[in-house]
């Protein structure tokens, strides 16, 4: 028994080092930073202050964080519009297909997010192959503006995240299988009725954990605002960004990263309780 | 018994390499060659600069490269003040450096070729008698704009409230000191003012402004006059000139309400454990032909009087903007470090982009 016991804190410690190196210590600098005052000159004077969460609070900084989360409100809704059907297609293709489908979908992570994010830039500027496209299917006179506006935002996201929608709904949907949905043809269900009684209830967990996948990094995602937004609006990135950076105010842009963690934690424990609850009455359901 | 030979010869192959470090180290010793580490903006160095420093001087330098000032003084920050024996840095980060306590003070006997600097880059606010820093580049803040598409600005206003057909057509600077800059020229405000009434009213028409916006662009303004996405925009006068030199039908003015005159300099860290050699690199980049390729190579304009000199009569027909006199250059205001302000600052900056 010892030896197992020892064993597997070996076998675990390369993790737990790599969890404690690389996110308790770091994180644990920014949190105590956010309690230090920002020198005169850049820098950090070690006084104790509360300051910096009370600026946090200014309207400014609040409406910075509405627009945020309202960026990446509308990213998880459009990833999960599109994720789910696509996941749904994958889940329903012959083994064979859908490691090639998997693939896929994984594909754009090969390629640097700056490149994918210029390559947007490319299609969506006003002379670019969009707008040429619209114009010459004459659904356009001269060019429609898609490029540094909330929608490219938008686009830029979800086209980053979708991955991470698609992949946890589609484990759901595999772990499902088609008999439950099966049985509910036989029984009558029309198509409509199979997603809304079967497919999506019992693929909750998959759903909540995309969204939660799509969500928690485009609020905090700041080279997509700045490129494709053109730095007309701040989202909550790239303030804590340009603290650290142009302002120099450490101490501030460790408090305002230390918001958003406490609020990203909040909706990650709610996802995980959710996800709890859920798996226990499809337990009470199968043994029903 | 079947691992001892085994274990023998690792012993004996220790024995050997650590007798061989020994050696190696006893006989390097003496001509230990001095390694700088030097950062730069990227693209910022002329290709020649380090490899001919490195021939006459047998020092050897490893170049690393920043994107912008903030990214070198994060990277400073992390590190308390070391990691580097030079950087590269604008006039108020080197007020920044030295008033950290992290920038050497320069020892003028080593850097003999000071005396190539026009007079007035020696006196300039951030840092008056070159005391910590050296003036490597240094130039102004105006408009660039495409001539075939757009009549020519005059003022700031031209960019703050622009005639109809140039709206969506326009961007501005996104870092601090440059976005607010406009705003405060045409309202007669120092650019370095910390007055909270100065910041409202500037930050009042740079709210207007900001309808009128493509986007507040940095680093590739420039390109997007060349492709036409943009018609006018805000610029500094080096990189304007990588426009002119793709389309010769970009131009650049400053308006007359005046601008100012922004500096890049070298800076030594305090840390620096070969600052022998730092001053060598200062004194080598000071020569006249050292500051003729940066201007040839770089196209930005240098405070050395000399270099510029030398530099090329066609090379300033076609880049009009390496011929603004330093005298008119230096009735500018130059940025300084804004100290206690600077979270001020930030927060106007936030509400004008936010």
């Amino acid at each position: 028994m010892r030896r197992g016991r020892v064993g597997s804190a070996a076998l675990v410690s390369p993790a737990l080092l790599w969890w404690a190196g690389l996110l308790v210590l770091p994180v644990g600098l920014v949190l105590a930073y956010s309690f230090f005052e920002r020198g005169v000159y850049g820098g950090v004077v070690y006084d104790w202050t509360l300051d910096n969460y009370r600026r946090a609070w200014d309207p400014l900084y609040l409406g910075v964080l509405g627009f945020s989360v309202r960026v990446a409100l509308e990213s998880t809704v459009v990833s999960l519009l599109i994720g789910f059907p696509v996941a749904l297609f994958i889940a329903t293709r012959p083994a064979r297909w859908r490691t090639v489908l998997l693939v896929l979908v994984i594909l754009p992570f090969w390629t640097s997010l700056l490149i994918r994010t210029y390559a947007w830039i490319v299609i969506l500027n006003d002379e670019g192959i969009a707008n040429r496209a619209l114009r010459e299917l004459g659904l356009v006179e001269g060019s429609v503006r898609l490029l540094y506006n909330e929608f490219a935002i938008v686009v830029g996201m979800v086209s980053t995240y979708l991955p991470l929608m698609i992949l946890p709904i589609y484990a759901a949907l595999e772990r499902l299988g088609p008999e439950l949905v099966e049985a509910a043809a036989d029984l009558g269900a029309n198509a409509w009725k199979r997603l809304w009684t079967v497919l999506v209830p019992l693929t909750l967990p998959g759903i909540a954990a995309g969204c939660i996948f799509v969500f928690v990094p485009s609020l905090g995602n700041f080279i997509i605002p700045d490129l494709l937004g053109g730095g007309r609006r701040q989202m909550v990135g790239t303030l804590v960004q340009s603290q650290f950076l142009e302002a120099r105010d450490w101490p501030f842009g460790a408090t305002l990263a230390v918001s958003l963690i406490a609020m990203l934690l909040a909706l990650v424990l709610m996802q995980a309780w959710l996800g709890k609850r859920s798996s226990r009455e499809e337990a009470v359901t199968r043994a029903v | 018994m079947r691992h001892r030979p085994a274990r023998v010869a690792i012993l004996a192959a220790l024995a050997v390499l650590v007798v061989a470090i020994a050696a190696s180290a006893a006989t390097a010793r003496p001509e230990q060659s001095v390694t700088l580490t030097i950062s730069n903006w990227d693209a910022y160095t002329p290709e020649d600069l380090i490899p001919r420093f490195e021939k006459a001087t047998g020092i050897k330098v490893k170049l690393a490269k920043h994107t912008t000032n903030e990214d070198i003084m994060g990277k400073l920050e992390a590190q308390n003040g070391g990691g580097y024996d030079i950087v590269f840095v604008s006039g108020p980060f080197a007020e920044a450096l030295r008033k950290r306590g992290w920038a050497a003070r320069l020892d003028h006997k080593k850097i003999p070729n000071l005396k190539n600097l026009y007079p007035g880059a020696s006196k300039l606010a951030y840092d008056r008698g070159n005391r910590y820093s050296v003036p490597y580049t240094w130039g102004t803040t105006g408009l660039c704009w495409r001539s075939d598409l757009t009549r020519q600005p005059k003022s700031w206003w031209d960019l703050l409230r622009p005639a109809p057909a140039l709206r969506g057509k326009i961007t501005m600077l996104a870092t601090d000191r440059w976005l607010m800059l406009p705003a405060l020229k045409v309202l007669g405000y120092s650019i370095n003012t910390t007055n909270p009434a100065h910041l409202k009213r500037a930050a009042a028409l740079l709210e207007e402004a900001k309808k009128n916006l493509l986007a507040y662009d940095d680093t590739t303004f420039y390109s997007k006059l060349v492709s036409g996405e943009a018609h006018l925009v805000q610029a500094w006068d080096g990189w304007c000139n990588y426009g002119i030199a793709e389309n010769p039908k970009i131009k650049f003015v400053v308006p007359k309400e005046g601008s100012d005159v922004w500096v890049d300099t070298m800076v030594v860290l305090a840390k620096s454990k070969n600052l022998d050699a730092a001053h060598k690199f200062l004194n080598f980049v000071l020569r006249p032909d050292s500051g003729k390729s940066v201007t040839e190579l770089v196209l930005y304009k240098t405070p050395n009087e000399v270099a510029m000199r030398s530099v090329k009569k066609a090379l300033a027909k076609q880049f009009p903007n390496l011929a603004i006199p330093p005298k008119k250059l230096l009735t500018y205001e130059t940025e300084r470090d804004l100290g206690k302000a600077q979270p001020l600052w930030s927060r106007t900056v936030s509400e004008i982009v936010g």
